[in-house]
């Protein structure tokens, strides 16, 4: 590679490891009892009903295993005690770009938000550790009625809608980590799209973590009314820093009748981040729910999109793309729960292991009994570059009944040896090759990410790729 | 494993048969298996080796130590007892006791082929069952049912092949059981040195089709460098039966294993299968074929591990559910690092007949070697509508054509095993159990 493009590419490596030091208003301190809980709620404001929502939410967590039993013992070095739960500058999220405190406009100019905004983004939300600085949705979006808030905005403003869909498609005791996001959880967004609006720009939000320690547990609540449409973009990052930080989301899609979701994740956290995210979506009939989903950063990520089909005709997809690096566990997947005839559901994930990165496929199908026409289709394809890199795939397929057809199929593979050749005899070198192999592999997948992802993703995967040759 | 194995005094006990849970050991020397049984908990639901089955059928309560079967029963499993026309040698078992051997062929006995109930082997060649007898432990979640074979067993086949040794003709094994809520404890080793090749096949059975009783079984296959070794294991348990089968097969250098689970029987069965890939260029065939109906669950567990390079392993289960049965299939590649040029395949299809049978798949891959060619794939679907109207437009009733289908599905299995008497034989098992069926 030129040595040009090398540092080029050196400089983009670092884009999101700097960090300000902040001056945090508040500041739950370390560690979690239901005193934590309270200061969070008296910090927000927050209503009653929230307050015992959390505390309950904290029993169950307390009283959950971890779930070591199928999942990675990684797990076991998250100290929960040591983690920050909240963390806030304090101010109301700001409707204009120069409101927002300089050092964290800072930060947010070189993630690049506001040029994004400025582009073409229907709205911007902004996560900085535990609140939200900066919402905006441009006029035309705001007009047609679409709300477009922070978590914490949203039950505050919009009871009557949030009450109605808040903790029903993840219930708190779903799993341990999302009983700790309910108890603690602290800005997300809340989006709600009236019946036959379809927004025409993506939504988006970008989530940091700047401080050591901490722990962010956003909240996002997404429903589409009748027959809309939305699509919705989060990215993420974090700088890294010596000891191991958390990241505890839950993320619930709501698409009524007719109605289409599409949710878009480029995780890019550093290397020191546990992500253990839940999402899941509940597709109403003839809604379609997509979730695009593509990790490449964290240590160890869990995170298994699901969809419930819960009316007739309604799709379900799932497009996973997953990179795991040294010291990296990607384990990822897909849910889809069939729950009405003649729903379906597509799954297709690619993964690819580099040095000693771990990637795992973990997926589950469930097609219950006395439902006719429907139909899944898994596909997992695993790439492994080195010798010593890791992959591994555990799916789960149920069927019942004469009605419906479930088909899974994987495959592993190293990249061929004599395409590398193929192209280093057209003068490209080793790690070229190998670059445009793996970019390759994942194309049809990218390709059916908005432009300016695909472009970054495609990015990120050569800087991965960097260094794994030989 | 230093087990001692007394041989049995063919004697008519009156006295009531004991309950199998308070019975403890078969026999001195077997101590040690029975307080690691009764020390390992039954399977909780929660765990990811017992996920999807129904751990609560599991109760060994009911179940009696069995007891030796009368001289009209011996008279008449002797007489049920029909293998293949040609066969090299077979042993009749019941009620874990044995009732006939005959050698039938030549080979068996001048090429130096040891072909031995099992108490006798360990009399006879104790360095040997030292050496091989249960010596791969149980890793697919059956520890406690391995443990409670090894504590119960009293006999079996052992099949030593010597070095560069063919037998041509099959080896056969039947296995009865007799009498409500007895038990047995079947069990095969079959060593097959350098180059040796032989095909075994065993017949689970029960005297009374539809009597409760408990059968766990345990088949371990070992193929020195260049061995073939073909086994078929045709388990046609009563209806009414709990039964396990723990299999582990080591394939050395250049060796090649087949193995052919046909599951017809029982009311629940749990089937361990593991392969260890140990040495350059071992191969590994996987067959089952599963025709389930009623209430039964047919759980089966498979792990492919290649253990060394350049070797390869094909697996193939298919499973046919008809009413309210369950199949679980979880199966598992492992490519350990360092297992370079591995070429692993998996596949697991499901038919179902009916709108309440439930098929589980859980096809698992762990690749720790980069330059390997790793596939797997399940499938669950019904009979095509088109096929069965094809069929029944030339005047075959619904019925036969659905049958039809289900034979063609299931023979692809059965022809991998390339050995046209046995698959005829297995083809004609599955028949009897369609004509059993309603």
């Amino acid at each position: 590679m030129p040595t040009e493009e090398l540092n080029q590419l050196a400089i983009d490596r670092t884009r999101g490891d700097f960090r300000y030091d902040v001056q945090y208003q508040y500041d739950a301190g370390t560690g979690l009892t239901h005193q934590t809980i309270d200061y969070i709620v008296d910090a927000k404001g927050e209503p009653d009903w929230i307050r015992d929502w959390r505390h309950k939410a904290l029993d169950v967590f307390l009283s959950k295993p971890m779930p070591t039993h199928w999942a990675s013992k990684d797990l076991e070095n998250i100290v929960f005690d040591n983690i920050r739960y909240y963390l806030a500058g304090g101010q109301k999220p700001s409707r204009s770009w120069e409101d927002v405190p300089e050092d964290m406009k800072r930060t947010f100019e070189r993630l690049g938000i506001p040029e994004q905004e400025r582009k073409f983004l229907a709205g911007v939300e902004a996560q900085f550790d535990s609140e939200a600085v900066y919402s905006n949705i441009k006029k035309a979006v705001g007009e047609q009625g679409v709300i477009f808030v922070g978590s914490t905005d949203g039950l505050k403003n919009h009871p009557e809608i949030f009450r109605k869909w808040f903790g029903k498609v993840i219930p708190t005791g779903d799993n341990k980590f999302s009983a700790l996001n309910s108890a603690v959880f602290s800005g997300g967004s809340f989006i709600y799209v009236p019946p036959g609006v379809k927004v025409k720009h993506p939504l988006q939000a970008y989530f940091r973590i700047n401080a050591e320690n901490f722990g962010q547990f956003e909240r996002t609540l997404i429903i589409a009314d009748e027959g809309s449409e939305v699509m919705y973009m989060e990215g993420c990052t974090a700088p890294k820093f010596e000891t191991a930080t958390l990241h505890s989301a839950v993320v619930e899609l709501v698409a009524l009748k007719g109605a289409k979701i599409q949710y878009v994740t480029v995780q890019n956290w550093s290397p020191n981040v546990f992500n253990l995210v839940t999402k899941r979506a509940i597709a109403h009939e003839e809604a379609e729910v997509k979730w695009i989903d593509c990790n490449i950063g964290s240590r160890l990520t869990m995170k298994y999109p699901g969809v419930v089909l819960k009316g007739r005709k309604a799709r379900g997809e799932v497009v996973s793309i997953a990179l795991a690096n040294d010291g990296q566990h990607q384990d990822t997947g897909a849910k889809m729960i069939h729950a009405a005839d003649e729903t379906t559901s597509n799954i297709v994930s690619k993964s690819i292991s580099i040095g000693k990165g771990r990637a795992t496929y973990r997926g589950l199908v469930h097609v219950p009994k006395h439902l006719k026409g429907c139909k899944n289709n898994t596909e997992c394809d695993a790439l492994l570059i080195n010798s010593t890199a890791r992959t591994d795939t555990y799916p789960a397929i149920t069927v019942r009944g004469t009605g419906n057809a479930c088909q899974h199929e994987a495959s592993v593979s190293q990249i061929s040896a004599e395409q590398i050749f193929y192209m280093q005899q057209r003068g490209l070198t080793e790690a070229q090759a190998m670059s445009l192999s793996v970019n390759g592999f994942v194309n049809d997948l990218v390709r059916q990410f908005p432009m300016e992802y695909s472009v970054e993703l495609k990015r990120l995967i050569d800087l991965e790729m960097e260094g794994s040759v030989g | 494993m230093s087990t001692v194995l007394l041989e049995e005094e063919m004697t008519d006990t009156p006295a009531a048969p004991a309950r199998l849970l308070s019975a403890g050991p078969a026999a001195p020397g077997q101590e040690a298996a029975w307080e690691q049984f009764t020390k390992i908990p039954l399977p909780a639901r929660t765990d990811e080796r017992w996920r999807f089955a129904n751990v609560k059928d599991l109760d060994l309560t009911p179940y009696l130590q069995s007891q030796a079967v009368d001289e009209t029963t011996r008279e008449d499993l002797l007489a049920r007892s029909r293998g293949l026309e040609k066969a090299a040698g077979r042993m009749v078992f019941a009620n874990d006791q044995l009732l006939s051997r005959e050698v039938l062929s030549e080979s068996l006995t001048q090429l130096g082929v040891v072909w031995l109930p099992l108490e006798q082997a360990l009399v006879e060649y104790p360095d040997l069952l030292q050496q091989y007898f249960m010596r791969e432990e149980a890793i697919l979640g059956g520890q406690k049912f391995a443990a409670l074979h090894a504590s119960q067993v009293r006999t079996g086949m052992l099949l030593f092949v010597p070095r560069g040794i063919e037998i041509d003709l099959p080896v056969e094994a039947f296995h009865w059981l007799h009498g409500a809520n007895s038990s047995c404890f079947p069990h095969t080793l079959i060593i097959a040195e350098e180059r040796a090749k032989v095909t075994v096949v065993d017949y689970y059975e029960s005297s009374d089709a539809n009597a409760p009783g408990l059968a766990c079984a345990v088949n371990d296959l070992w193929l020195g460098a260049g061995a073939q070794v073909t086994y078929i294991c045709a388990q046609n348990w009563s209806k009414e039966a709990l039964a396990f089968q723990i299999n582990a097969t080591v394939v050395g250098r250049d060796a090649h294993a087949r193995s052919l689970f046909a599951q017809l029987g029982a009311r629940h069965v749990r089937s361990e299968s593991v392969s260890h890939l140990r040495a350059q260029g071992g191969r590994s065939d996987m067959l089952a074929v599963t025709v389930a109906d009623n209430a039964q669950e047919v759980d089966a567990r498979t792990f492919q591990i290649h253990e060394a390079p350049n070797t390869s392993s094909d697996l193939l289960y298919k499973n046919s559910l008809d009413d309210t049965a369950r199949t679980i299939f979880s199966g598992l590649i492992r490519v350990d690092p360092g297992a370079q040029m591995t070429d692993a395949y998996q596949k697991v299809r499901n038919l179902l007949l009916s709108d309440d049978a439930e098929a589980n798949s859980a096809p698992g891959l762990e690749i720790e070697a980069d330059n390997v060619r790793c596939t797997h794939g399940a499938t669950s679907g019904q009979i095509e509508q088109e096929e069965l109207f094809y069929l029944m437009s030339r005047g075959i009733s619904k019925r036969a054509a659905q049958r039809l289908i289900v034979n063609g599905f299931l023979q692809e299995v059965i022809d991998r095993l390339d050995q046209p008497e046995i698959g005829a034989q297995l083809a004609q098992m599955v028949q009897a159990k369609f004509a059993a069926h309603r």
